[in-house]
């Protein structure tokens, strides 16, 4: 781990003066950070600590939507009443990340700004890789690619999000709420991560030293038939192969409005409206659930170790939204 | 009231749960330096230039140990002491890199966090040289090891090609096995220290005395100039058995900066410099009669090790004993790859090759249609046939007897995919375990105090599985000592010499060497009573004194003595003892074997490709139990083992550099608690009055074996849905290849293929695209 500057944020405004310093970078809980520091992934000569800040609130707002604190703990935000009562997908996703205690360290700020996953990327001892070192090439193309991208990937890159949190986010289209120099402004969750194109060194559209304050949750549709699959290799701590948010709003059998997004498959959450508007005023059947399937893949990109993931992915598509609209 | 077969609490276990129990990681000492290990980023070739001319200038820096400054040890730092203990080591004795992951400099500092940043700012430069990585092609060159320890490499019984022709049944098989790593709890970590031209050593092993002999021998200084201690081991399971490189390491730099030294390996440096689980491919062919009994087998094993040493995986070992076939042969070879060398893994050789045997007598219980049970009990081996020796003792019957009427056997689905839970398909599977019981020459002391205690000595360690606890058992068994009253002490070259805590043996070899200790002990405490003039049993006979609980008692009833009056009385008012074990005769007379039936329930989900194993019901006639709760959590945690083996333990190597992708905890899986549903124990009690003097066959690995081929008992799987098929796992290891005639990768059953082939881009849009044959697989688009 290089040397570093711990530095104690007393409030917003104090972090951003902070973060706007050479080489600072946040930290919230650290569960994900600390990794990268140790194995010299990460070398940030200043780091501050935002995890003191007032900014682990849940507040309703008039539409009933709700406003989560960014510094939340994710145990505290999958546990939340309101959370579990109105965003049950919110709070499925969150349940199925990291350890218990991941998230009892992990923020929800945090969450969102975990790092992409690929082994060649956390290994310095793998030479190429231009996340870490912008311009060198890709390891990971041409090695083990069983748990890597197949949508939205490119030749610099083939990583994938890890976040469970942030597949939900994705699916009921919430906003992060950020703060930087030139004051608020909202983002939307397609909006906030980035696909890798040819500057995988950038996971978001976050610009040097904004600090993400809260994440907004639109009026709760999709309470009562919601759904969060991870496919993962082990039952408990392991990242998603793939995993899929599915939620929908029903009125006799209709689908009135639909949630779909997948993890563990890109870049970034994995979202595609006309997937969803495939199902919107239909019943909800095998039809209509495989038609979203195939609409949500569409343009899949595997790599020779990673074919499955797309039959995976199909199948737990139609899985998850048969569970959310209770036919399996 | 014997304590032999109670369940008795572990004895160091409040000490291990409040912090107090020290493991060497944690032992300081004044002045210590602390030292990280630098690895090659190469997997062959040479160090050009190690580059270390700033690095040595860091903050704290005291020493940057490499081929450049390393002492030059004898015969080039190759001791010839053979395994278990030695083993052929990197040592900096040259510039060669003979894989990636390769120790190739030790980084001494003041303090850990400098030699950190110092061991990672090295940035050597090397001349690359050609690697060896690619399985296939090495196997075209595989050699044989002439010999494997103690076994022969190749074994012939009777004509198998006449037994084979004869055969009504017949079955060929291939099986795969990934390379697989050694992850205990606690990492390896030594403790170097210098006084004068005695070293003392504190390391994380399974073998003081090994580590002793290896290190003496390699540094060329006598054995009685070395001490080797540790008090507490965090998870061993062979990877701990060798003296690795990092242990002479730490002693070379302790000597060079002239101060202790601590070395903790990291996590990821866990993979490759001390070991692990070969990758296996084994063949296994059986032809049996229309009554299902074997008439001939054949069992081939290719198994990978390193560029630098022979390591054998003794896989078709087992399939030497555990069944009666007339016509036999096995045969061992190695393919050498550029990856470090391979060791002993939780039941070495038996828990790939039982994989593979009883796997492919599924194979034939399917051909054949006979229950998997009664196929096993048609070719029953009533002596070992390849020693031509009866069993010492052989519970296997009433395992699979006992172990089927538990798990409820007769209930199960005899149709492939006829029993549904939900979206899960419900399979059951059984399989046969077996271990050889060994041990080797052990000693033990016994000092009797005058304040009525017992302290009990030998060198050997407890690696958690227990050995504090049944050694302080069976010596105030032995003693007629309250348990209380007695204090074992181990984990020091100091003590009378054991072997190392491996092969399930330490219960047989140390165990007994306890019980000689403590019978010899005795047997003067009686002595001095009758022939004491201040004693009231003086002129007893000693047949007729007993001791319990700490006091000498008549027959009679009425005379009694505390043995604390008898020891304070004696010469140096202590008592000292010493007992001795080994292998006698009986192992000409004898095979000698823990016997075991295993069966589970698995669930798989075909379309999402999940599988689980909610339930586990196992059999074991493993000779005296000693302690049964340690027993049954050592048997437990066996059949957790082989379920990591069957559906998640594997070491991914890339191919193009030999480096390991998956070198960290979170991403080279074994099991959590959520992975492990119901596990029962029976243990069948078996007496023994061959194998030692306890009766105790060792019950550390039998459980191991068989796990995985029960997992993987395909019977009740749809053909070809497969449960080959719907296996997440990359490896895919487990998965037979001969039933679909080729070599599944991973992936799912493709039950939507031809729709989303029409969805997907021109990349995939080939018709097999989503059909998961390696082929296509490992096709480049």
């Amino acid at each position: 781990m290089s040397p570093f500057d711990y530095q104690r944020a007393a409030s917003v405004d104090e972090a951003l003066r902070m973060g706007q310093q050479p080489g600072a970078m946040y930290i919230g809980g650290g569960t994900n950070l600390l990794d990268l520091m140790k194995g010299g992934v990460s070398t940030p000569r200043i780091l501050v600590d935002v995890s003191r800040l007032p900014l682990s609130g849940v507040t309703q707002g008039p539409d009933g939507g709700l406003r989560i604190g960014a510094m939340l703990s994710n145990t505290d935000a999958a546990n939340h009443a309101l959370v579990r009562q109105r965003y049950p997908l919110l709070s499925q996703a969150l349940l199925a990340g990291a350890s218990g205690q991941l998230r009892n360290m992990a923020t929800v700020g945090g969450n969102l700004l975990q790092r992409t996953r690929c082994p060649y990327f956390y290994d310095t001892g793998f030479e190429h890789c231009n996340k870490r070192n912008p311009g060198s090439g890709c390891d990971a193309l041409g090695g083990e690619t069983r748990g890597l991208a197949i949508l939205g990937a490119s030749d610099a890159c083939i990583a994938t999000h890890p976040s469970d949190m942030c597949v939900a986010l994705a699916a009921l289209r919430a906003h992060v709420l950020v703060r930087g120099a030139r004051g608020e402004r909202s983002i939307a969750m397609q909006d906030f991560h980035r696909l890798p194109g040819d500057m995988p060194q950038r996971d978001t559209n976050l610009e040097p030293g904004e600090l993400i304050v809260a994440v907004d949750l639109p009026p709760p549709v999709f309470a009562r038939h919601a759904s969060y699959l991870k496919v993962r290799d082990r039952a408990s701590y392991a990242f998603a192969l793939v995993s899929v948010a599915a939620a929908l709003d029903l009125q006799d059998g209709m689908v009135r409005d639909a949630a779909l997004a997948l993890g563990g498959v890109a870049h970034k959450p994995w979202r595609r409206p006309e997937a969803e508007r495939l199902l919107v005023g239909r019943k909800l059947d095998a039809n209509s659930m495989q038609a979203a399937a195939q609409s949500l893949l569409q343009g899949a990109r595997p790599q020779p170790g990673n074919r499955y993931k797309i039959s995976l992915a199909y199948n737990s598509i139609v899985r998850a939204l048969s569970m959310a609209g209770g036919m399996a | 009231m014997t304590l032999i077969g109670k369940g008795i609490k572990r004895l160091d276990g409040p000490a291990k749960v409040c912090g107090r129990a020290r493991y060497t990681a944690e032992i300081t000492l004044p002045r210590m330096a602390h030292a990280v290990l630098v690895q090659s980023t190469i997997a062959a070739g040479s160090v050009r230039d190690l580059n270390d001319a700033e690095v040595k200038r860091m903050p704290g820096v005291l020493l940057v140990l490499s081929h450049k400054n390393a002492q030059k040890l004898p015969r080039s730092g190759r001791a010839g002491v053979d395994p278990p203990d030695g083993r052929v080591l990197s040592l900096f004795q040259d510039a060669r890199v003979h894989y990636n992951g390769q120790p190739l400099a030790l980084v001494v500092a003041e303090t850990l966090e400098q030699a950190q940043a110092a061991a990672a700012a090295l940035k050597p430069l090397y001349s690359a040289g050609v690697a060896q990585l690619e399985f296939d092609d090495a196997a075209k060159d595989a050699h044989s090891p002439g010999k494997i320890l103690n076994e022969d490499a190749d074994t012939r019984r009777g004509d198998v090609d006449a037994g084979m022709a004869a055969a009504r049944h017949r079955v060929q098989a291939r099986y795969v096995t990934p390379m697989q790593n050694h992850n205990p709890m606690e990492p390896h970590a030594t403790l170097a220290q210098w006084q004068g031209e005695q070293l003392t050593l504190w390391d994380s092993t399974q073998y003081v005395a090994g580590v002793r002999r290896m290190v003496s021998k390699t540094l060329g200084i006598d054995s009685g100039r070395v001490r080797v201690r540790n008090l507490f081991v965090g998870g061993a399971f062979g990877g701990k058995g060798s003296a690795w490189s990092h242990v002479l390491l730490a002693a070379m730099a302790a000597r060079q900066c002239g101060r202790p030294v601590r070395l903790v390996l990291q996590r990821p440096q866990l993979f490759g410099p001390v070991g692990g689980r070969p990758r296996t491919q084994q063949t296994v062919e059986l032809g049996a009669d229309p009554a299902g009994r074997l008439q001939a087998g054949r069992h081939e094993v290719y198994s990978t090790t390193s560029m630098m040493e022979d390591w054998t995986e003794s896989s078709a070992v087992v399939t030497r004993m555990l069944y009666a076939c007339p016509n036999l042969e096995t045969r061992h070879r190695l393919v050498q790859l550029n990856v470090g060398t391979p060791t002993f893994q939780r039941a070495p050789g038996e828990a790939t090759g039982s994989f593979a045997l009883e796997s492919a007598l599924d194979e034939l219980a399917l051909q054949s249609g006979l229950d998997p049970i009664a196929l096993r009990l048609a070719s029953f081996a009533e002596r070992d046939p390849q020693k031509n020796l009866p069993f010492s003792s052989n519970a296997l019957r009433e395992c699979y007897r006992l172990g089927a009427e538990h798990f409820g056997w007769s209930e199960r689905p005899r149709q492939p995919g006829s029993l549904r839970q939900g979206h899960w398909l419900v399979g059951m599977g059984m399989a046969a375990c077996t271990r050889p019981a060994k041990r080797m020459p052990a000693a033990a002391s016994v000092e009797l105090l005058p304040d009525g205690s017992a302290v009990v000595r030998s060198s050997t360690e407890d690696l958690g599985t227990g050995t504090y606890t049944v050694m302080t058992q069976i010596a105030a068994d032995k003693l007629g000592y309250p348990l209380s009253r007695v204090r074992f002490e181990l984990g020091d070259t100091n003590f009378p010499e054991a072997p190392i805590s491996a092969g399930s043996m330490t219960v047989e070899s140390v165990g007994s060497a306890v019980h000689a200790a403590c019978n010899e002990a005795r047997r003067q405490l009686l002595a001095l009573a009758v022939g004491d003039a201040l004693s009231p049993l003086q002129g007893s006979r000693i047949e007729d004194l007993r001791v319990e609980e700490g006091w000498l008692r008549h027959a009679d009833g009425k005379r009694a003595e505390p043995a604390a009056a008898v020891v304070a009385r004696s010469r140096n008012a202590r008592l000292h003892a010493q007992g001795n074990s080994q292998a006698g005769e009986e192992t000409k007379r004898f095979s000698m074997h823990s016997f075991g039936a295993v069966f589970v329930k698995v669930l798989v989900d075909p379309e999402l490709g999940l599988v689980r194993v909610p339930r586990v019901v196992a059999a074991y006639g493993v000779g005296q139990v000693i302690n049964e709760k340690t027993a049954r959590s050592q048997l437990m945690g066996g059949i957790v083992w082989g379920l990591s083996l069957a559906l998640m333990e594997a070491a991914l190597l890339d191919t193009r550099n030999g480096r390991i992708v998956n070198a960290n905890l979170a991403e080279y899986h074994v099991p959590t608690n959520a992975d492990i549903g119901d596990i029962e124990i029976l243990i069948v009690p078996e007496q023994d009055g061959v194998v030692n003097s306890l009766g105790a066959k060792g019950l550390g690995e039998v459980s191991m074996t068989g796990v995985a081929a029960a997992v993987a008992m395909p019977s009740p799987m749809p053909p070809e849905s497969a449960y080959a098929n719907c296996r997440l796992r990359r490896i895919a290891c487990w998965i037979r290849l001969k039933r679909s005639r080729r070599q599944p990768r991973q992936g799912l059953w493709p039950l939507h293929s031809a729709k989303l082939a029409a969805n997907c881009n021109a990349a995939t849009t080939a018709p097999n695209a989503l059909r998961l044959p390696a082929s296509s697989g490992t096709r480049n688009t």
